[in-house]
């Protein structure tokens, strides 16, 4: 502050700044206004006039794609948090030099490409995929389970996908947790149990918070997941809006879909902002 | 002691199935790219068939080519724009509008794409009608959308990295009759360069991994390598696509420890000043 110029300070707060005014809010307030447009055969396929025609074909038609995806991204959600809680929690007690490398580990694969992590689940939940002749060889089952394109399969998907994103918050808040106050707990006398749920899950509660958020939020609007391992049961918001802009060419439609989805998800953003931004300051 | 060692079977039980839930399919992709049947699911033999045919296939050659063209421009541009973000957000304390820039810049992390991809799509229709730019979507439509999303990664990296920083050296420098502009480019971006290293590594990664937004963005011109892997995934199962994902995960595998070996070096640095 002191120690920068005030020209230097404008630039850095400026050109960041306008970008993302540019390139991100005005954008949106763009979706917004097209979203109260009516398709038309023309270039771009839209004509600007002011209907509530999207909207009301929104709430007739396509509530299920909502619940569906808010329910699929809530247990999504849930299941990342029980498990990415027990690998969090196991890392944050394992010493030095092997800590280091177990992140790494759960870093690796969101360095990868997520399509493909994707698409290599149909090879192992198809009928002739790899769990499918497992069960089948060992006699387990008579006839192959019905493991892909539902919600079992995209729920799997979506867990799978983003487990690394409620990991490294969780470990965060764990690593930092003050051991004293769990030994301290332990010598009074408190079992186990007692001491997790009185001590360490109440200090882990930014950790979990900002985990969740980071799951929940992207994981609502998911597309390549329920597109690739989800069948006619499981439509989702973000497959609606892809299929409404690229298979119906309507513009419109698509621009209400993304407007409902924002407002759904404005409540979870705001949490977001004061989560993360808490995490990332500390 | 008893129960001691049966908590830390139980760790090692969630580290285990845990790691094995991560990297099981990516250990099967591998696998299966050297398998020799056409069927994914089964084993035909070891064959490197499906690297040759992968080599000779044009259309995934020209989409590498220009997802490579875009994420190198895409996260040079979120490397400046991210830095400038991190330093805004570290440095300034409270200046008008921080609430929304901050907005701003956390949203982009978790929006999902569809939105993002609509909503850039949009703004860039309405931009070509309005003073008739860009006149067409390709290369440079996914490079800005690129660089804005990623942009937003590396200033969590960014501004992680100058909160560890020491302004003793900056503060010094000043007083010895330094301007503000050298001493940013001198000591505090040396300082911070592992952060700048890994995220334009990971800017480099976000362009060359993303599909949903390079759709909406882009046009005939050009197909990015995600683009064209989806549709022939979208047709069925492809044993070319293995050694494809094999191939990738090489060279991200080289360019992750690269950076975690950077970061690595710059710990121990850190921690070796530390008197």
């Amino acid at each position: 502050m002191t120690g920068i110029g005030a020209g230097l300070r404008r630039f850095l707060i400026g050109l960041p700044f306008i970008w993302l005014m540019v390139f991100f809010l005005l954008p949106l307030a763009i979706v917004a206004a097209i979203s109260f447009a009516e398709s038309a055969d023309s270039i771009p396929p839209f004509k600007l006039i002011w209907t509530m025609a999207n909207y009301r074909a929104l709430c007739s038609g396509c509530l299920g794609a909502y619940t569906n995806s808010l329910a699929l991204a809530a247990l999504a959600t849930a299941l990342c948090l029980l498990v990415g809680y027990a690998i969090a929690f196991a890392i944050a007690r394992t010493p030095g030099v092997w800590r280091q490398l177990l992140l790494f580990l759960v870093m690796l694969p969101f360095w990868t490409s997520f399509l493909i992590r994707v698409y290599a689940w149909i090879a192992i939940l198809q009928p002739s995929g790899l769990i499918n002749r497992l069960l089948l060889a060992s006699g387990v089952i008579e006839a192959p389970l019905p493991l892909l394109y539902n919600g079992f399969s995209v729920t799997l998907g979506l867990v799978y996908s983003y487990l690394p994103f409620m990991i490294l918050p969780l470990y965060g808040s764990l690593s930092r947790l003050d051991e004293s106050l769990v030994e301290a707990a332990a010598d009074l006398g408190a079992r186990p149990r007692r001491v997790f749920l009185d001590v360490i899950l109440p200090l882990s509660l930014p950790g979990i918070a900002a985990g969740c958020l980071l799951v929940f939020i992207p994981a609502v609007g998911e597309f390549v997941i329920p597109d690739l391992l989800g069948g006619p049961g499981t439509l989702m918001v973000g497959k609606m809006l892809w299929q409404e802009f690229f298979d119906n060419v309507d513009w419109p439609a698509a621009a209400a879909v993304a407007m409902a989805l924002v407002a759904l998800l404005t409540v979870p953003l705001l949490l977001a902002q004061r989560f993360l931004e808490r995490e990332g300051a500390a | 002691m008893i129960a001691r060692r049966r908590v830390s079977m139980l760790r090692l039980g969630a580290l285990l199935f845990g790691f094995a839930f991560l990297y099981l399919p990516i250990a099967l992709l591998v696998v299966y790219s050297f398998n020799g049947s056409r069927l994914v699911t089964v084993w035909g033999g070891f064959s490197a068939r499906w690297y040759g045919a992968l080599v000779e296939n044009e259309k995934y050659r020209d989409a590498a080519l220009t997802s490579l063209e875009i994420a190198v421009m895409a996260a040079t541009i979120a490397l400046v724009l991210g830095t400038c973000a991190g330093f805004a957000m570290n440095r300034f304390g409270r200046f008008r509008g921080r609430l929304v820039f901050g907005f701003m810049l956390m949203a982009p992390l978790v929006v999902p794409e569809v939105i993002l991809g609509l909503s850039l799509l949009l703004l860039f229709v309405a931009a070509q009608n309005w003073i008739g730019w860009p006149a067409s979507r390709g290369i440079v439509t996914v490079t800005i959308a690129h660089a804005t999303f990623a942009a937003c990664f590396v200033a969590v990296l960014a501004r992680a990295q100058l909160t560890l920083f020491d302004r003793v050296l900056e503060e010094a420098a000043l007083d010895l009759g330094a301007r503000p502009l050298a001493v940013l480019w001198r000591i505090t971006l040396p300082g911070i360069s592992p952060a700048l290293v890994s995220g334009w590594l990971l800017a480099f990664t976000l362009s060359l991994d993303d599909l949903v937004v390079a759709s909406f963005v882009s046009g005939p011109s050009a197909t990015t390598l995600p683009m064209a892997v989806y549709s022939s995934v979208r047709i069925g199962v492809t044993p070319e696509v293995n050694a494809l994902a094999t191939v990738f995960l090489g060279i991200v595998f080289v360019m992750v420890a690269l950076a975690g070996w950077l970061m690595a070096r710059q710990e121990r640095r850190r921690l070796a000043t530390v008197p």
